[in-house]
Order: C-alpha cells, then structure tokens, then sequence
C-alpha cells in the first residue's frame, strides 16, 4: 500500500497522539501515592500534560502518563511533598568500571 | 508580441516598481521589516495601504524579520496571499522561518534586494545573502532591471500558488543598483493583472471550523518522504514556471526567456552570469565581438530551482565558459560556478569561475571587457578580480 503524506505536512487535530514520546528519556517519575496529597502543581508545572490527579477508589492521587512522559524532572521539583522521584529507566542503568 | 499591448513608460525607482506590481495582486497580508535597501519597497506599500489603496489586506509592521516571516507563515496557512522583502542580515533572520515556510508549502512572495552579508557591515550589494538560502526549498528568480523586477510578482504568485508548486518565491533584485535606479517602467494596469492572476484559493488552510496544524512532527520513517515531496515540487515549477514565463510575454508584451537568456546563442565562448551586472555584460559582449571574440551571453534567471537542462543544452558545443558570481562559497568558489560545473559535468569545456564585486565593489565596463578577453585569450584565469593586495594585521 502507498504511503499517503499530507502536504506541507499538514494535520487533523490529535493526531499527535499517536505519535508515543514516552521512551525519549533516560529517567522516569514515580509517585509514591502514600506521600501524595493530590494538590496539583505537578498538574500545573508539566510541560508535556501528562501528569494527572486521578481517583481511584478512595485514593486520589497524581498518575504518570508514560506514553508521553519525556523524564524532565519538572514534577519532581516542584512536588511540595516530594512523593515523586525521577529514576532510570532499566535499560539506561550500567555498572561503571 | 501583440501590437494591441500599449506601454506607458513612467520614470520610477526600482522600490516603487516593486511597490506598485504587489499592490496589483491584490495581497490580503503584507508584513515587513525595514533593512537598507529595501526600505523604500516597504515604505512605499505603507503609504498605499495608508491612502485606501489596497482592498482587503492588512499590513502589519513586526518587530524584527524573524516576526515578519513568522507573520506570514501564519497569515498564509490560513489562505492569505502574503508579501514581504528583506535583504542580508534581515533574510538570514528570516531562514528558520522560510525553511519552515518551504516545508509547509506556503506560496509566501518575498522580494530580496541583494545586500552583502556582515562582517565587516555592509550595506552595498552582492547575491551572498540570497546564496545563504540556496537549500531552503524557495524558487529564486534574478532580475535585470526594475521592469523585469515589477513583472516578475504577479509571476511569482502565480507560479507560486500553482498546485503542483506551492512553494515560497523569492524574487532576488540587486540592492542600490536597481532598487535605487530610476528607470522607466511601464507600470501595469489592474485590469491586465486581474486577468492574468486569479485569487488564491488555497484548498486546506486554517480555520476554526476545520482545525489543522501545520509542518507537524515527522520521525524518520516518513520524514523524508516530505522532503521528496519537497524536490519534486521544484521539478514539476520548473516547466509551471516555462508556462507562466510564456503567458506573461503574451499578455504584457515582454518576453523575459525562460529560466535563461542566451544572447548570440552559436558562440565559442560564454559570459554566464545573473542579475543587473547582466546589463552591462550584454554591451561588453556586443563591443568584443565587434572586435572579433566570439562571445555570447547568457543570463541566468532561475537559480532555483536551477535549470541544468537547459544550460546543458546551451552550452554543449561551447568551448570556454566564464562564470561571473558576485558570491563565494568561503572554502572553495563562487556559487554559480559550482553548479554550473556540477550541470556541465562530463562537457570538454573549459569553466573559469570569477568572483567580482563583492559587497558593493565597483564593476566598471573596462574591467569587465579586459577580464572577459583575457580569460577568452587564456591570460587570466579563475579567482577573486579587481582586488587590492593586503596584509591581514593584528591592531
């Protein structure tokens, strides 16, 4: 099948969705949902959206979105009750010599 | 040409040439910047949009060449036919965006008024500025003089918004040496441009009923094939730009050639060049072969997209060809030498590749008519000419 492109690269609206950025990082963020007090600033301070307060059940809490998360660390400074924590990804980690 | 065209000759600069051929194609955005030389193209606009002259249009001032282009990228995704000009300094302030425009597909118009690039400032004239573009995806088209610059912008629009083109269009005249002439030009009438340029209907553009975004993000498994999209576009203006080249001959009367001028098309020898220095060389070449030098001419119009084909054509049988740039690529040579030695690859002739006149240097006819005769006699070779010997010092 033919690989259809739009000219000038143009797009319908959320098609950016489907391109998954979630493995650009190096690091990602990780909610310690204990410490969370779902006040959302890492809501307002991530840059790419993909931070956000969720209930589930009776626990309410930020959730990562790690289709998109790019790692940058943002959420975890600003978290005023530092419950998250940026670590590396697996495949990034190495034993130094 | 047809004997029912009647020209009316008015004395103007080349900036209200310019300014008069934008305002008849009826543009809906203009956005500029001001830069030496091309100020009095913008400034002249100004005052027609001031006095109620432009229907339908907006001309918004920017705050730098970078915003103007950015301006226009924006206006001509949402369907409007979009002006600018700039120069130099202010045309390497606009790359980021014109590359952008080029990806986009926007047939944004832009006059350049070839200025020399800094450092040392320089406001004089050479084609560097337009040479720093030579890979953007835009069509540069060199003019002569300031009719062919004035009829050179409904052409540009129309070769521009041509669906198999929709590139943007840079219309490269020479800063101070046209822009400052005074020259008669036989300024258009609406009527004849209305005829000739229809009004752009861009077929996806912005609109909040239909939202698009544009040049969206391309990872390398499809991102080339944009580019290719790119280059065929190029390919396919080239013969939009023949046709276009014709139809105007038709309809005003004057027939500028196609993406090249041959002047004496038999000759030996060659003189290639572009731009106003085009004039003076038409003169030098009729007093050398006055002399006995079989010389011909030939002006480039076209640099981009480039016309090897036809110089290819032209040239076949030409036993020396002197290329005169007003440009250098710093680090090997002038850059109408290195493409026309690439579109001659595998011809016998022998290329000599001159670089004269940068940032504003005079080319007096004398020089030209010695340089040529020489080179023709194997006396002077390639090289930089007309420059003093020195000394590089530390203050």
């Amino acid at each position: 099948m033919k690989l259809k492109i739009n000219l000038g690269a143009i797009s319908e609206p959320l098609q950016s969705e489907n391109f998954k950025t979630g493995d650009w990082g190096t690091e990602w963020a990780q909610v310690d949902k204990e410490k969370c007090t779902a006040c959302r600033i890492c809501e307002q301070f991530c840059p790419e959206g993909c931070i956000e307060v969720k209930e589930l059940g009776d626990e309410k809490f930020a959730v990562v979105d790690y289709n998109y998360c790019k790692g940058c660390g943002v959420c975890a400074s600003v978290c005023p009750q530092e419950a998250i924590k940026m670590e590396t990804k697996e495949i990034f980690k190495f034993d130094a010599y | 040409m047809p004997t029912e065209v009647v020209w009316m000759m008015k004395v103007v600069r080349g900036f209200y040439s310019v300014a008069h051929a934008v305002k008849l194609c009826r543009p809906n955005v203009i956005c500029a910047y001001p830069i030496t030389p091309q100020t009095e193209i913008v400034e002249n606009i100004a005052e027609m949009y001031a006095n109620g002259e432009f229907e339908n249009c907006r001309y918004i001032t920017a705050e730098s060449e970078f915003a103007a282009a950015s301006i226009l990228v924006g206006a001509s995704a949402a369907g409007a036919r979009t002006f600018t000009a700039t120069c130099s300094q202010g045309l390497i302030l606009m790359s980021e965006v014109l590359f952008n425009a080029a990806g986009m597909r926007l047939p944004i118009v832009l006059v350049n008024t070839n200025r020399a690039l800094s450092a040392p400032l320089s406001i004089w004239n050479d084609l560097q500025d337009s040479m720093a573009l030579r890979d953007a995806g835009i069509i540069q088209l060199y003019v002569e003089n300031n009719q062919e610059a004035h009829d050179a912008i409904p052409q540009a629009y129309k070769i521009a918004e041509n669906r198999k083109v929709l590139l943007p269009f840079m219309v490269c005249m020479d800063g101070f040496k046209l822009t400052h002439a005074y020259e008669p030009v036989d300024l258009l009438d609406q009527s004849l441009v209305d005829n000739f340029l229809p009004p752009y209907k861009p077929e996806a553009y912005l609109t909040t009923k239909k939202p698009l975004a544009f040049g969206c993000y391309a990872p390398p498994h499809v991102y080339m094939e944009f580019r290719v999209a790119m280059q065929n576009a190029m390919e396919r203006a080239k013969s939009v730009m023949r046709d276009v080249f014709r139809e105007w001959a038709e309809v005003s009367g004057r027939n500028w050639g196609g993406h090249l001028e041959v002047v004496h098309p038999d000759a030996k020898f060659f003189v290639v060049s572009m731009g106003s220095i085009v004039g003076l060389l038409r003169k030098v070449v009729e007093e050398l072969r006055k002399e006995g030098i079989d010389v011909g001419l030939i002006k480039l119009r076209t640099f981009r997209p480039f016309p090897a084909e036809d110089l290819r054509k032209e040239l076949s049988s030409a036993e020396k060809i002197i290329v005169l740039d007003r440009s250098i690529s710093l680090g090997y040579e002038g850059n109408l030498s290195i493409e026309l030695k690439s579109a001659l690859y595998g011809f016998s002739a022998e290329i000599i590749s001159m670089v004269i006149g940068l940032g504003g240097r005079d080319i007096p006819k004398e020089f030209l008519k010695d340089l040529i005769k020489n080179a023709i006699l194997g006396k002077e070779g390639s090289g930089f000419k007309g420059v003093k010997e020195f000394e590089e010092v530390i203050p």
